[in-house]
């Protein structure tokens, strides 16, 4: 089946399997790895993106649901081929390792900056406590949102 | 596509734009499971785990999204999301289902999987179920054939069944609004992204105590007493739980965890 999205603001086809999910079509079809597969159920969140500007998994989005829908993913989150200040931020703090896990922890963050501009460290792990993070121990995470948040 | 579709299964998907759409898809496609949230279905359909001959996706459904208040009831429709039964005034309305809310899943779960999804999983460990039930929840259930309503300890008839016949779809739940005196509990492993090892709403109204427990029983379950019971409440509560050992706890753990949950209820209720 065929469906019309949005993604980053271009209007995207995609032929579909009617079983998959938006995660997989925006990796497999659409040209967009960016955001990431790691569990696929729901648990590790390196999938996130916004969905009509709220922050969801994608591997838990049936494709076919995002039909005629917007979707921003961690690609379309920089403007003027510069990065976004929380991709910034997690550079300057070095809250990246592997890097698995950053797409679906910057999206999240920018989801919870969009929503409080100064969030406190409870507001911080509460909005980041749908994405794992295997190998910094988060610390460098938190100071990468306060360094984008300001505080 | 089509190779896909038949070497993996000939799963379709039907998005109706109506309730009455949606009503006469699930009359005429036998086996169609719906989907709104997808927080549960996706799960399995990534697993492979279910190849279901169709999807009905609900998310197009107007009559389905928000909630209403009429009378000194609460309509919630069956596609209202965690995320909004968080959101004021209905957080203030429902306090013990807002509470129950946020501690589902994380914010990307919450921001999808609903309270009709809920019921439709039928969980034992369902959140949104204690809260619903202490509120007096009523299931807005409906098909070709018609509507019906029937009470939500009605509904739920075992661990992940309940009373749906094979056409309905549920519109939503009706139930009776708060007024603050009501909590929910919940406890796991951490705050977040966890199931529960046992549960715990509380409600107190026109000097009755409810309790509804999840993860204690096949099905969460509602327990009452005069609010002069009070002080033996947390056992009532407990010997009425029927809970299992399994990965997440035991039995034993499970009913002192309950009364436990249940005194710390009693005190922020009665406070
Ligand atoms: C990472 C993760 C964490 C989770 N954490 C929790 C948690 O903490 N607590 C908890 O309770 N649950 C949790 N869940 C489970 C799930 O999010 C909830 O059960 C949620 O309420 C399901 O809602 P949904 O809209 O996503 O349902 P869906 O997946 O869309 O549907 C669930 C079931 O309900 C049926 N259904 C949906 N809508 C209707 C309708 N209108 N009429 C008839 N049938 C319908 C579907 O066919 C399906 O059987 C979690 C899931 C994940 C993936
Ligand atoms: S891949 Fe989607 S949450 Fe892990
Ligand atoms: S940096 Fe490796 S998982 Fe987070």
């Amino acid at each position: 089946m065929r469906i019309e999205l949005r993604v980053n603001g271009e209007p995207c086809e995609a032929d579909v399997w009617a079983g998959e999910s938006l995660l997989y079509v925006l990796r497999e079809r659409l040209g967009y790895p960016g955001s990431k597969n790691a569990c696929e159920q729901g648990e590790c969140g390196s999938c996130s993106v916004l969905y009509d500007g709220k922050l969801v998994c994608s591997c838990l989005v049936l494709a076919a649901q995002a039909d005629g829908h917007q979707v921003v993913t961690v690609e379309g989150l920089g403007e003027d081929g510069r990065l976004h200040r929380v991709q910034e931020a997690f550079v300057a703090a070095g809250a990246v390792q592997c890097g698995f896990c950053t797409p679906g922890l910057v999206v999240a963050a920018v989801d919870l900056l969009a929503h409080n501009a100064s969030p406190n460290d409870d507001e911080i792990r509460e909005a980041l406590s749908g994405n794992l993070c295997r190998c910094t121990g988060y610390a460098k995470i938190f100071d990468a949102v306060r360094l984008a948040a300001g505080t | 596509m089509q190779e896909e579709a038949t070497t993996l299964g000939a799963v379709d998907v039907l998005t109706p734009r109506t309730l009455e759409e949606a009503l006469r898809l699930k009359s005429e496609t036998p086996g169609a499971v719906p989907i709104q949230g997808g927080t549960d279905v996706m799960v399995e359909l990534n697993f492979d785990r279910a190849r279901p001959p169709a999807l009905l996706n609900l998310n197009e459904v107007a009559a389905l999204r928000g909630w209403s208040r009429t009378n000194g009831r609460v309509s919630l429709g069956a596609g209202l999301t965690y995320a909004e039964a968080m959101e004021h005034p209905l957080a203030e309305l429902l306090p013990a289902l807002a509470e129950a809310a946020r501690t589902v899943g994380g914010p990307q779960i919450r921001n999808r999987g609903t309270v009709g999804g809920n019921l439709g999983t039928a969980s034992p460990a369902g959140d949104a179920l204690p809260p619903l039930l202490v509120a007096g929840a009523e299931v807005n259930v409906a098909s070709v054939r018609g509507e019906r309503t029937l009470p939500l300890h009605e509904f739920l008839v075992g661990p992940k069944r309940n009373a749906l016949a094979e056409d309905e779809l549920i519109v939503g739940v009706s139930v009776a609004a708060g007024a603050g005196r009501e909590t929910f509990l919940k406890v796991g492993p951490r705050n977040a992204m966890v199931i529960a090892v046992v549960s715990l709403a509380l409600r107190v109204v026109d000097g009755e105590l409810l309790a509804a427990f999840g993860s204690a029983g096949p099905v969460p379950a509602l327990v009452r007493a005069p609010l002069e019971e009070a002080s033996s409440f947390p056992e009532q509560v407990a010997a009425a739980a029927s809970p299992i050992d399994d990965v997440r706890g035991t039995a034993a753990y499970r009913r002192h965890a309950l009364r436990i949950l249940a005194g710390r209820a009693l005190d922020r209720c009665l406070a």
